[in-house]
């Protein structure tokens, strides 16, 4: 194994050194600036360690109490290869309980890393030894389970080397690890969104851009406000109060990634955001996307795409110039986003592009799929066209408790997708209109044929439910602390998993220790995923074989749509005649 | 009763304005790309849920049990607390100038809440004329009302009166604030209060808020200057400015009218029965 090589200092002599705090912020070793390559820095063979404890961290000239790993705020890049066995032993320095979840591995249950479903939990000075085997290839991430501790900077990439040769060809890889950092504390966030749902959301409409002619027309805002409907809610907690980071830094620390002309690049972007899902370009550059969530897929090109929170996509690029090059990752509602740099050498900076326009929800995001209309995107819904067909006279109701009979109705479920449409193959919320390619899900094949291709025997509907005003998050109408009964599943069983969205935000839902395949056309290579973001209103169907025996989390990975409730026990048992 | 009559038709009103007539609408290209999503497979009888917990046969069971429940609490179960202090303001008009409050705060989960209301006003070199105090518990109802119940205490100028309170609050469509409490005083007296108002952004941080009150009584109640019917109605536009958004400056505009027997009593007691005032204040919560 290797260590961080300049990282000595443990807690107490952070604290105590009053010189201490010039030290206090330290990036680990892969993520620097200026990197040829990911492979530097990373802890690798058979045993590794980890020590939690508390740090600090700075970036655009706001700083705050953070939590490190190996003294670093992100966490070191681990680096394993397909077939080994690893022994990880976390050791929690920290004065509360900590964890780590290993973000995508498959593993047994009992090293998954959640407090109060796999384990009990690292309680303060306890060192927890994770051994498992490592079973698959790709790229994962790891963050903390406990409480908000991942908001503070307890997470870190993973890079899984394959067994054999890789499928995918390059020349030079880097780690983009894209994350949002605030100095509020992480539960100070919760407590104001729990006050006043649109405390973060600095771009509502407003009477001054109706007299300017912007955004939504007199008629659509009173309809929208008849529902208490803003199509302005498209994240919870934006730029206002975020700083956007690649791999620890902002756009003016602007990390660089070094190539040289004519490479093909593997960029392994993550998602390991608390609250942002980002849209991510890397201008006048085209990206083939050949990995997912760790799954290699067919070589797709786009020029943009749509990462959710703890999604991880790969993308071969190859700048043929020596000149620096943008990757641009920005909050779909763009509040905010952040610049780093490819370039051929060091100390230079590719521009940073204006934010656009912030985009403004439509009908499809409020689940009212109207056939081929094409309405909303651009936020125009225009009522007063004439009636001409069986719909004449029938009033859409935005709570009719029939379109989802699974559901417990109640102050948390403000509305329910009356007509939710299957939106893999839409483009994410903010892309629709935007003049170059954008990925869909439905652009996604798996690149070798998925094992099970079983017709699934059993379906099971999940309604993604809120109350934005009183900021209630849950699945189905029921908070996880409501006693939710856990949702379980007979081992081996084939299932049609159908999540539907009735909230105007997209949700990156995440199933721990499984892979499932996205319903999105010929079932032998539906893209395989471990979280998949659901767009506002709509719907998507995955078939999952529960192979992996035990209890796991299946949750929003919106950290504080978790903390609210939105968060299941799965539990994977022998069928009843195997008992 | 008419307290309970409005109190039920403001509970009703959220439940129809959540329609939207879609009666209007072009539904004539409905051969967009249909989903793979294949309605075919059945629905099957899903699995008992275990009634175990699969790591308590890998470690210690109490010490799951312990994560187990801090899991759960943190998935939805935490407390929160707002105080707001609403208004606080100076009020110049004819004769003296006074200062008046009115402010809310609560601390509970998403459903169940204990709630304390605080209003009152008085003049400068005068005495506090009128000021009351609630402490109620509140329950969600529904997406966007509160039901309220508890008591209220008067203080100030006249007999300290006390109240049992039902009320309702809440977020009502087009995003009106509305309230409506119903009072039945130890005396036997009952009032009713209805409040409303809105939040009209100008730009991100400017915002002009016209509100409302309007009171009732069922009854005279001469020792507290208040009439049988309509007693007086008050209208406020307050302009602010959230330099942050728990803290905003404001002036504004109120004018305030007692009506009926209400403003025979006034004005026998020689009081004006109505008074307009320029109002400079603070609205502050954490």
């Amino acid at each position: 194994m290797t260590d961080l090589p300049s990282l000595p200092l443990d807690r107490r002599s952070l604290i105590r050194g009053g010189a201490a705090l010039a030290l206090a912020q330290a990036l680990p070793g892969w993520a620097d600036t200026g990197t040829h390559g990911a492979a530097q820095g990373a802890l690798s063979g058979e045993t590794i360690a980890l020590r939690i404890g508390d740090g600090h961290f700075a970036t655009g000239g706001r700083s705050a109490h953070a939590i490190s790993v190996n003294g670093g705020t992100p966490a070191p890049l681990i680096r394993l290869r397909e077939g080994q066995d690893v022994n990880i032993a976390v050791t929690n320095r920290l004065k509360e309980d900590s964890s780590i979840h290993w973000h995508g591995l498959i593993l047994p249950f009992q090293m998954d890393g959640v407090p109060g479903i796999s384990f009990p939990g690292i309680a303060p000075g306890e060192t927890f030894i994770y051994r498992f085997p490592v079973r698959q290839a790709g790229t994962y991430w790891y963050h903390s389970h406990s409480g908000m501790q991942e908001a503070m900077g307890l997470y870190g990439p993973i890079i899984i080397d394959p067994a054999g040769p890789d499928p995918v060809a390059y020349d030079r890889e880097h780690v983009i690890l894209l994350a949002d950092w605030s100095s509020v504390h992480p539960h100070r966030l919760l407590q104001r969104l729990k006050q006043m749902g649109g405390y973060y959301n600095m771009q509502r409409q407003t009477l001054a851009g109706l007299l300017a002619r912007k955004d939504q027309g007199l008629k659509d805002r009173i309809d929208w406000g008849a529902m208490r409907m803003d199509p302005t809610d498209i994240s919870d907690v934006t730029g206002a109060v975020y700083s956007y980071l690649v791999n620890g830094m902002g756009t003016a620390e602007n990390w660089t990634g070094l190539f040289a002309p004519g490479e093909r690049v593997r960029l392994r972007i993550i998602n390991a955001s608390t609250m942002t899902n980002f849209n991510v370009r890397l201008p006048g550059l085209p990206m083939t996307m050949v990995q997912c969530d760790g799954q290699d897929v067919q070589p797709v090109e786009t020029d943009e795409f749509q990462i959710g929170i703890a999604e991880t996509y790969d993308v071969i690029v190859q700048p043929g110039e020596a000149k620096p090059y943008a990757l641009i990752a920005e909050a779909i509602d763009r509040s905010g986003l952040v610049r780093a740099t490819l370039a051929p050498q060091v100390g230079m900076a590719a521009p940073v592009p204006g934010r656009r326009a912030r985009p403004l929800l439509g009908m499809k995001d409020m689940g009212m799929d109207m056939g081929g209309m094409d309405m909303g995107h651009d936020g125009v819904i225009d009522l007063s066209q004439p009636a001409n067909d069986a719909m004449s006279g029938h009033a859409m109701k935005m709570r009719d408790k029939s379109v989802a009979p699974g559901v417990k109705m109640g102050p948390g479920v403000a509305t329910l997708s009356p007509m939710p449409a299957d939106r893999t193959a839409d483009r994410p919320t903010g892309l629709e209109d935007v003049e170059h390619r954008v990925l869909t899900y439905a652009d996604l094949r798996s690149l070798t044929p998925n094992s099970d291709l079983r017709t699934p025997t059993r379906s099971l509907d999940i309604h993604l439910t809120a109350n934005m005003e009183r900021y209630m998050w849950s699945f189905d109408g029921v908070k996880l602390s409501e006693g939710a009964e856990p949702i379980a599943f007979r081992h081996m069983e084939r299932v049609r998993v159908t999540l539907i969205n009735d909230t105007m935000m997209p949700h990156p839902i995440h199933l721990h220790g499984h892979f499932f395949e996205l319903v999105t056309g010929e079932a032998a290579h539906n893209p395989r995923k471990h979280t998949v973001n659901v767009l506002p209103g709509g719907k998507l169907s995955f078939d999952l074989t529960a192979d992996a025996l035990g209890d796991w989390a299946f949750h929003c990975h919106m950290l504080m749509h978790m903390h609210a409730g939105m968060m299941r026990v799965v539990t994977v048992r022998h069928g009843e005649d195997a008992a | 009763m008419k307290a309970l009559a409005f109190l039920l038709l403001a509970a009703a009103a959220p439940v129809q304005a959540q329609t939207m007539d879609h009666s209007q609408m072009d539904h004539g290209a409905m051969g967009h790309a249909m989903p793979a999503i294949d309605a075919a497979i059945p629905q099957g009888t899903p699995p008992p849920v275990p009634t175990d917990h699969a790591a308590d046969a890998l470690y210690d069971p109490a010490a799951m049990a312990r994560a187990r429940t801090a899991m759960i609490a943190e998935g939805g179960g935490m407390t929160y607390s707002q105080w707001m202090l609403d208004r606080l303001e100076y009020r110049a008009g004819k004769g003296a100038d006074g200062y008046a409050w009115e402010g809310e705060g609560w601390i509970g989960g998403d459903i169940n809440r204990f709630a304390v209301k605080s209003e009152g006003e008085g003049t400068f070199g005068g005495s506090l004329e009128r000021a009351e105090v609630q402490a109620l518990y509140s329950r969600a109802i529904d997406p966007w009302f509160n039901l309220q119940a508890g008591v209220r205490q008067d203080l100030g100028e006249g007999p300290d009166r006390s109240y049992a309170v039902i009320g309702i609050d809440g977020l009502a469509p087009y995003w009106f604030e509305v309230g409506a409490e119903a009072f039945l005083s130890s005396k036997g007296d009952a009032h009713l209060r209805l409040e409303a108002s809105y939040d009209q952004r100008i730009t991100q941080r400017l915002i002009l808020q016209p509100a409302a009150e309007f009171n009732l009584a069922a009854q005279h109640v001469p020792e507290l200057g208040i009439g049988a019917g309509p007693s007086d109605i008050e209208l406020g536009l307050r302009l602010r400015y959230e330099i942050a958004r728990e803290f905003a400056p404001y002036v504004g505009v109120r004018w305030e009218r007692k009506l009926g027997d209400t403003a025979d009593y006034a004005r026998a007691a020689g009081e004006r029965a109505s008074a307009t005032s320029l109002v400079i204040g603070l609205r502050a919560w954490f």
